[in-house]
């Protein structure tokens, strides 16, 4: 069992990494890496809704799938999914004021980050228990602020290199995710039960 | 992109429709509406097949929401275009898997994913909840299309380059050894650069061509 959970972790953090193998949250991962320090916290907040998400999506498929209303999950997860990260922001302001500071406004970004959605979808369709489905929704937290720390710090490198002015800004960074992505192959086939 | 919402309504459609597809190409200039797109990129048939459904999905909610962009209060717009958006990928979702669904297996979970697509939810805010009917469906339209252009040349090429086929026909030669590089995801990566990068290349030549004999 222990192994198993395992394999789903190593499965979603490395092998098979939600920004560098399934292009998922490329947005936040394009416009929001430029600075190490801020990529880190965005990655934990968005590992936290990832929890919430999959927790969520875990009751909502048990309820629809008691009503038989299967179709709707679409709709439910992203309306639950919006409103969570609404109500885990009221939360986190009323308890700990410093840590709202930190977080800013990246809570609000992040429900139209689609690897929070597909945490919900990717659970769904692979049939993930709900210890599972956290481990995985944990584990692709991980992945992504991974991706993001390296990413900002590469980018902090960049800004000494003399980058040919075609290439400036986008180009340059997808570059980079490309190779990147292909270091994360190396990982292949690790935790490769899951 | 600022100043796109502040067009006058009489503006020239054809206008619209032109923004959309080139200066204002959403993959290739603005970098919207990425992330379900680029893992889908690998054939161009589910380049095809994803950037259909995905005009489908903003030209009907841009229809929709310029229909009743009257009574949506404005605290809780992003909500009710949200739900309005999700209705139609499900329609969508569903119409794909009762007619082809090799292709639903292909695509998975990435079709649900358009509801999070960051370019359809700019399109309705930035022009569909302002403009009337004609105006945000000519802008959707337009933008669908370049969404395409950028999407199917990104996916031929992979497949191209990757399998040595084209829309699943074999067109190298027997000899040719495919690039596995550009099935990888990090192929799809490094093909969009090369393809911003000349987008940029072939902008700023086709400007200085323009502005020559003037």
């Amino acid at each position: 069992m222990t192994q198993e959970l395992w394999g789903v972790f190593l499965n979603a953090a490395l092998v098979n990494n939600f920004v560098l193998a399934y292009f998922l949250g490329i947005c936040p991962f394009l416009g929001v890496s430029a600075k190490l320090d801020s990529a880190g916290r965005m990655g934990l907040a968005v590992t936290f809704v990832m929890l919430v998400a999959s927790l969520c999506a875990f009751g909502i498929n048990r309820l629809l799938g008691m009503i038989g209303a299967e179709y709707l999950s679409l709709i439910s997860y992203i309306v639950v999914i919006a409103s969570s990260v609404q109500l885990v922001e009221m939360f986190v302001r009323k308890t700990s004021p410093a840590l709202f500071k930190q977080l800013g406004i990246f809570l609000p970004l992040i429900t139209t980050n689609c690897a929070i959605l597909a945490v919900a979808l990717f659970q769904t369709q692979r049939e993930y228990g709900l210890l599972e489905g956290l481990v995985f929704a944990f584990g692709a937290g991980m992945g992504f602020t991974l991706a993001l720390v390296l990413m900002a710090g590469i980018r902090e490198r960049l800004r000494l290199v003399d980058v040919p002015d075609v290439a400036q800004g986008m180009a340059i960074t997808l570059v980079l995710a490309g190779i990147l992505s292909l270091a994360f192959m190396g990982f292949a086939g690790m935790g490769a039960s899951a | 992109m600022a100043d796109a919402g502040m067009i006058s309504e009489r503006e020239d459609g054809v206008e619209r429709l032109r923004l959309g597809f080139w200066r204002e190409n959403p993959i290739l200039v603005q970098a919207l509406g990425m992330c379900p797109v680029l893992a889908v990129s690998n054939t161009g048939v589910n380049a095809l097949t994803m950037s259909l459904a995905t005009t489908f999905v903003l030209l009907s909610s841009a229809i929709v929401i310029s229909t009743i962009r009257g009574i949506i209060p404005r605290q809780v717009r992003l909500a009710c275009f949200v739900l309005v958006i999700a209705t139609f990928v499900t329609l969508t979702d569903m119409a794909v898997e009762a007619f082809a669904l090799e292709l639903h297996q292909a695509l998975g979970a990435f079709l649900p994913l358009i509801v999070v697509n960051c370019m359809i939810l700019s399109r309705i805010e930035i022009m569909a909840s302002r403009q009337p009917i004609s105006v945000a469906a000519l802008d959707a339209i337009g933008m669908g299309a370049g969404f395409m252009l950028g999407l199917v040349t990104l996916g031929s090429l992979r497949e191209l380059l990757g399998r040595g086929t084209l829309f699943g026909a074999q067109v190298m030669p027997d000899r040719f050894e495919p690039w596995q590089v550009m099935q990888l995801p990090g192929g799809g990566f490094f093909t969009l650069a090369a393809l911003v990068i000349g987008f940029t290349l072939l902008d700023r030549s086709l400007k200085r061509w323009r502005e020559v004999p003037a």
